[in-house]
């Protein structure tokens, strides 16, 4: 279950809201469908950007919600396929029916022009940095 | 909505042994007690989840930025085997990576079906990132109503 720490611990104030969040009342813990599953995410940075990657099958654009603040990123989506009437599980790998996954974000990060896509399951976002913040090539003249 | 396909009748004392048995599983990498033979360590890709009605069984896997012609789906009796590939292609050598968690590579997973399946009649289709096959029963095995002159 350490893993699911890992989001509350990472996660701002404004992520994680206690009263609300029906995963943090005593008697629904260690429940299946109270949890977020945590997408497994690719992260680089080049030059002008920060990519964040993430595999989250199942999310429409409707249910995908990203979010952020000055200093910190969430991404969660609830997940919804097509099931008859009346079905049981046999077998399930995926208990939870959302995902959710945060993040900290650093100041050279322009967070007012975060770019959100999503495709097949994946979401891509990507964060600029600020300009005056984006690595220079220093041009060294030999005299 | 998800009750049916995400929550395990934890009334039951077995379920609760499997709940137990994925616990341990995940501690220690190894239960005390058999495993299926098909079974698999967790977190390997794609997830699948099943549910089954009267009519027919539904299998689901979660596989993320999928391309459908690399699928490879095949069915021998109750037999099902899905294998495929997913590329994670770097679209920048410059990148600098932090974190690389995303599946790369090709998988297979084969799962043993309910008995009365019909394998003739099996659909695929790919959407938002999820493979959904369904699989009818047959007919002589589904319940009837019988009724009483």
């Amino acid at each position: 279950m350490s893993t699911h720490r890992e989001v509350a611990a990472s996660g701002s104030s404004t992520v994680e809201k206690a009263g609300e969040d029906p995963s943090s009342a005593p008697e629904n813990r260690g429940r299946g469908r109270d949890l977020a599953t945590i997408p497994p995410v690719d992260i680089f940075e080049d030059p002008h950007q920060l990519t964040v990657l993430a595999d989250m099958p199942g999310v429409s654009k409707d249910s995908l919600n990203v979010q952020a603040d000055r200093n910190s990123l969430l991404i969660e989506g609830e997940i919804a396929f097509d099931m008859p009437q009346g079905m049981s599980a046999l077998y399930a790998d995926l208990q939870n029916t959302k995902y959710r996954r945060s993040f900290v974000l650093s100041g050279e990060l322009d967070t007012e022009r975060i770019s959100a896509t999503l495709k097949d399951g994946l979401l891509t976002v990507r964060i600029p940095k600020r300009i005056e913040f984006r690595t220079r090539k220093i041009k060294v003249d030999v005299t | 909505m998800f009750e049916g396909l995400f929550n395990f009748d934890t009334d039951s004392l077995f379920d609760e042994f499997r709940r137990l048995e994925s616990q341990m599983d995940q501690l220690f990498g190894q239960s005390p007690w058999p495993a299926g033979i098909r079974s698999v360590q967790r977190g390997t890709f794609p997830p699948l989840n099943v549910g089954a009605t009267p009519e027919r069984v539904d299998v689901y896997l979660f596989a993320a930025n999928l391309d459908p012609k690399t699928l490879d789906l095949s069915i021998q009796q109750n037999l099902l085997s899905v294998s495929g590939s997913r590329r994670v292609e770097a679209e920048n050598d410059k990148a600098e990576y932090y974190r690389r968690e995303r599946f790369d590579g090709d998988f297979r997973r084969v799962l043993a079906l309910p008995e009365d399946v019909d394998p003739e009649r099996v659909t695929a289709k790919y959407r938002d990132g999820i493979l959904h096959i369904t699989i009818p029963r047959h007919e002589s095995a589904r319940p009837r109503q019988i009724t009483v002159n």
